[in-house]
Formats: structure tokens, C-alpha cells, sequence
């Protein structure tokens, strides 16, 4: 992974720079969390303090420091999308895995979050699951979304 | 009313995201005639045309790319802002995934136009298949030996709002947290890396060739005279067909939602427009023949932005929508300056007292203090961004916020479209947002 990290530090004219694109590679690694060691590994190889690491990681929405299911469920909740029903998309979310927002179901398989907008915002409500996005989502296919996510488990 | 494709010509028709098929439509030919042209003839071209910025401060590019220095001891940046996350603006995604050559090929213009060598593409985080399509073009132009000797890196954000602000940017593109820079020095003379540094967005551009390609001047023909050309607006929220549509400037609000956008749906009234995305004041429904134009929107007490346009219908309580807009700006504001990073909780703990009827009527006068004082006291524009809609919402929906106080309660009694909309800042433990200390 370090040598990986350096590699993409070529790029720039300071390897500082690399530190977002490091910290996503070590964010993968580490099955979507950033643990304390990812910390030391991203500031080794980029010569930096892993204390300086997780300030910067902890700026960013989509640096997670604490573990994350193994899918990613994230819903738009920002003006655009709220005007045509992203609370009652959410509300089937929360009722079909049994969580809240910032919560991962007992199995370790769906961290379910809100975010800002996404950007999809005309295709209301913004879904995006593990990082594709899936726009409109109504309220009725929350389902079959959850049970996607379950086979792929 | 003809649609007027500019930036997004020919992307219909073909897969623009080829190469091959961007050449059939002129693709980068317009970047070989401007190599042999010196960068003062390619600037006099952009000021001609009186293109402004599509970011939504709306400076003209010309005068901006002129503010960099002629000679440099250090090297000099083109840094591409694709980190749109402005509230109700997705253009610069639509044109990534259509017309990524065109983005790169207004680059690789610009790039020579201030003879910098090198280009960063600052693309944010959550744009993953947008970023994938315009590394596959990238790779297409730099194995056709298009890039003329420019490095240039597509750069992924990872989710921070204020990315976009173009200090901001440029702070985290160095690999430290986003927080914006005082200015002056301004990028042009200290920017990345401490050198010289013109900072632009995705369509500002992706219009470039097409402005090489039509001349300054006839394109400046295009829209109106002080906002030229045409604009990609986004359409969302009450609207029938939400979506992308690249029009003049100068369009209006009603031609945009009723004729183009199909109106209101399901039998609703109009209440309300943002037209430039959240950042901006509101507009009420008697507004809606306003011209989509920069001086029109400024007489009318807003402001074109970046070009999108929210569409509200009466089921929405604006208390509600005041309050779902504050917490964005809360959740973003990167906490530098005090009157933002403290304004803005005590916009959002107001709000909720206003809405859940506790509050007095002196305290709406409150919020619009509250808005004053971080108004022009901060480094960048997202405290402003956040008082200003929110002392329009006041401003113009006063009655609305009155009988939420003088009832005691929501006058919508659980039935507003916005009703408990789960916003992010409330799964962050720590950040209570229901508390006020008044």
C-alpha cells in the first residue's frame, strides 16, 4: 500500500497533495473505515504525522473513523430531494434494515446514512449505494434495493 | 422557444465521450488553432465574448485570466473546479458525463491562453462514474498526443462543501483541510503552492472552444448583453420534469418551469423559487417572469448563482425550508471564522424554536441579527451564503414565521412537504441542535 500511496504522490509537485487519494486507498483497505494504524501507514508513506492524517480525514464526509457495514447506503435529505419525499424514502430505509441514520444494521451489512446534497438533485431523491447512484428512489423501491443488497452480502 | 445548444451541441446526436466521435464535430480543433495563436489574441476572445464565470459569482473569465502574471519565476496552475455542491446544481455532472472532451479540450485552451503548464481537475468525491468518464477521455487525449506537453491530474475531493470555494480548493488540493485563505493575495498572484493560479469551473470551460469556434463577438450575440451566451440551468424540486437544459441567459423563471419544465405537478401552486441554487435569496410566485439574467435576477433582489433553479409548490412551510437550508451551511461551514461557524448554529437553533412554536416574536428579529452579523465578516462568501436566503425567507414569508409564533405551532400541523426532514448534522453525536441559549 505504501508503495501504491508513493506512486500517486508522483503526480503532484508535493506529496502532500496525495493525501486524499492516500487516505481513500487506505480508507479500501481497511474495509471502509479508517483505523488508527491507516493513519500511520498514509503518514508513512507520505512523510507526514498520522496525527496530521486524521485531521485531514477528519474534515471530510466520506472518510469514515469509525467501522461501516459492508454496504453503503446514503440518501440525499437536502432541499431538492426533500421537497419530493426524501424523509419518506428514508423512513422505508429505516424501517427495512431496522436502523437509524448513522447506524449499521447487528449484522455488519448496511451503514445507513444522510448526506448533503449529491448533486442529482432534478432525479429526487438521490440514492447512493456504495457509491453508484440511483435516482429517482421512491419510497416503494426501498425493498427491493435492501434485498439487492442482501443477495450481494 | 429554441433551445440554444452551445456547450452541450452534438451530445444528443453522438457519444461525445469518445474522441473519434468528438472529432466529428470539430473536437479539438479549435485547440490546434488557438496553439498557434500568442495568449493575449486567445484572452482578447474571451473578453469579447463577456463570458462570465458559471460557479455562480459570475466574474468575467477574461479579466480574471488577465490578472495573472505575464512572466513568473515560478510556475503557473489552471486549477478546473468540478467540485459542484452547491444545493440544486448537477450541470457540471451532466456535462462531465457528456461532454468530457469539451471540459478538457476548454482546459488545454485556457491552459495555453495563460501559458501554464499545468492543469489539476479538482472533481468532488461523490462524483465517482463522472470522474471515470473523464479519466477514459483524459487517457483518449493524452494517447493522442493532445495535451501538448501539459500535465494534467484529475484530483478527487471527499466531500466537503466548501471545496468549491476556490481557496478552499486550492487548501485542500495541497492536502490539508479546506479552509479557505484570506484574499488578498488572490490566486492569480499567490495560489497553489504559492504560485500564480487561475482558478475556473467545468462549463466555464467546457464554453470555451465553442467561444474560439464562434468568435468573441458572436457569441456575445448569444443571451443578453451583460450575461452573454448560454447557461446549463438545473430544474428541480415542485416540477414536473426536473432536469438539466442548456438555454440563453436571459430565459425566464416561467418559460423554464411552465414551458420547458411541464410546471407545478399534482395540482399544486407555486410559493416560491430559489433561482440560483440555496445560496441565494428567495423569490415568491408573483416573481416568476423574471429574466434568468444577472442584472434582471440582481433587480429583483437575487441572484443567477450557479444556475439552478428549486421550485417550491404551498405544501412547503418555509420555516421548514429555512431551517433544512441553515443546517447545510452549519454541517459545511469549515469553522475559521467565528461569525459563520457560531451564526449559523444560531440560525439553525432558532429555526427549530420558530418552528416548534417556542418562540417569541422578537425573536425572528433576532435571526435577522444574527444573519446581519455575519453578513461581509467572514473570510469567504458561505456565511453569506447562509444569511442571505435565510433573511429573505424572513423578509418575504414574515407572515408565515408570525403564526408559527403567535399559534404556538406550525401552521402546517405535520402536513408541510419538508415535515422532519432528517438532515445530517443531526446523526452527529455531540451536535445538538434543538438547544438555544437565549
Amino acid at each position: 500500500m505504501i508503495d501504491e500511496i508513493r506512486r500517486v504522490a508522483e503526480q503532484y509537485p508535493v506529496a502532500r497533495s496525495a493525501i486524499l487519494p492516500a487516505l481513500r486507498i487506505a480508507q479500501e483497505r481497511h474495509g471502509g473505515w479508517l483505523p488508527p494504524e491507516a493513519f500511520e501507514e498514509v503518514g508513512e508513506a507520505l512523510d507526514l504525522t498520522p496525527a496530521y492524517c486524521k485531521a485531514v480525514a477528519s474534515f471530510y464526509d466520506m472518510f469514515h473513523l469509525e467501522p461501516v457495514g459492508r454496504h453503503l447506503v446514503e440518501l440525499c435529505t437536502n432541499v431538492s430531494c426533500a421537497l419530493v419525499g426524501a424523509q419518506q424514502v428514508l423512513e422505508a430505509f429505516e424501517e427495512e434494515l431496522g436502523v437509524r441514520p448513522g447506524e449499521t444494521t447487528e449484522d455488519g451489512a448496511v451503514t445507513l446514512r444522510t448526506i448533503e446534497c449529491a448533486g442529482g438533485c432534478g432525479w429526487g431523491t438521490v440514492v447512493v449505494v456504495d457509491h453508484r447512484y440511483r435516482e429517482p428512489v421512491r419510497a416503494e423501491d426501498v425493498p427491493g434495493i435492501v434485498q439487492e443488497l442482501r443477495d450481494a452480502d | 422557444m429554441p433551445i440554444s445548444e452551445i456547450l452541450l451541441a452534438g451530445a444528443s446526436e453522438r457519444d461525445l465521450t469518445k474522441l473519434e466521435e468528438y472529432h466529428m464535430v470539430g473536437g479539438y480543433a479549435q485547440l490546434a488553432r488557438a496553439r498557434e495563436l500568442e495568449p493575449a489574441a486567445i484572452l482578447a476572445e474571451l473578453d469579447a465574448s463577456n463570458l462570465r464565470g458559471r460557479g455562480g459569482a459570475f466574474f468575467a473569465t477574461g479579466k480574471k485570466a488577465g490578472f495573472m502574471p505575464r512572466d513568473s519565476p515560478r510556475p503557473k496552475y489552471l486549477t478546473v473546479n468540478a467540485d459542484e455542491s452547491e444545493p440544486g446544481t448537477f450541470k457540471d455532472r451532466e456535462i462531465m458525463l457528456r461532454v468530457p472532451h469539451r471540459v478538457i479540450e476548454g482546459s488545454l485552451i485556457t491552459a495555453h491562453a495563460i501559458e501554464a503548464r499545468h492543469v489539476f481537475i479538482y472533481i468532488r468525491g461523490e462524483y465517482l462514474t463522472e470522474f471515470e468518464v473523464l479519466r477514459a477521455a483524459l487517457d483518449e487525449a493524452r494517447e493522442a498526443e493532445l495535451l501538448g506537453g501539459v500535465t494534467l491530474v484529475l484530483h478527487r475531493g471527499a466531500g466537503a462543501y466548501i471545496c468549491g470555494e476556490e481557496t478552499g480548493l486550492l487548501e485542500s488540493l495541497e492536502g490539508k483541510r479546506g479552509q479557505p485563505r484570506a484574499k488578498p493575495p488572490y490566486p492569480a498572484i499567490t495560489g497553489l503552492y504559492g504560485a500564480p493560479t487561475l482558478i475556473n469551473n467545468v462549463e466555464t470551460m467546457a464554453t470555451v472552444p465553442k467561444i474560439m469556434e464562434l468568435g468573441g463577438e458572436e457569441y456575445a450575440k448569444l443571451g443578453t448583453p451583460d450575461s452573454t451566451g448560454t447557461r446549463v440551468f438545473s430544474l428541480s424540486g415542485n416540477v414536473v420534469r426536473g432536469g438539466n437544459y442548456e438555454l440563453p441567459n436571459g430565459t425566464t423563471l416561467r418559460e423554464l418551469i411552465y414551458d420547458i419544465g411541464g410546471g407545478v405537478p399534482d395540482g399544486r401552486e407555486l410559493k416560491a423559487i430559489i433561482p440560483g441554487g440555496s445560496s441565494v435569496q428567495i423569490l415568491t410566485a408573483d416573481q416568476v417572469d423574471t429574466p434568468l439574467s444577472y442584472d434582471a435576477m440582481r433587480e429583483a433582489g437575487s441572484s443567477v448563482g450557479s444556475g439552478a433553479i428549486i421550485v417550491i409548490d404551498d405544501r412547503a412551510c418555509i420555516v421548514q425550508l429555512g431551517l433544512r437550508v441553515a443546517q447545510f451551511y452549519m454541517h459545511e461551514s469549515c469553522g475559521k471564522c467565528t461569525p459563520c461557524r457560531e451564526g449559523t448554529r444560531w440560525m439553525v437553533q432558532l429555526l427549530n424554536r420558530i418552528e416548534d412554536g417556542d418562540a417569541e416574536e422578537d425573536e425572528l428579529d433576532l435571526l435577522l441579527d444574527v444573519c446581519d452579523r455575519i453578513l461581509g465578516h467572514c473570510l469567504c462568501p458561505l456565511g453569506d451564503a447562509a444569511a442571505m436566503p435565510i433573511a429573505s425567507y424572513v423578509d418575504k414569508f414574515r407572515d408565515e414565521f408570525r403564526e408559527h409564533v403567535r399559534a404556538g405551532r406550525c401552521p402546517y400541523g405535520g402536513e408541510s412537504s419538508l415535515e422532519r426532514v432528517f438532515a445530517p448534522v443531526d446523526q452527529h453525536r455531540g451536535h445538538p441542535t434543538v438547544e438555544v441559549a437565549t
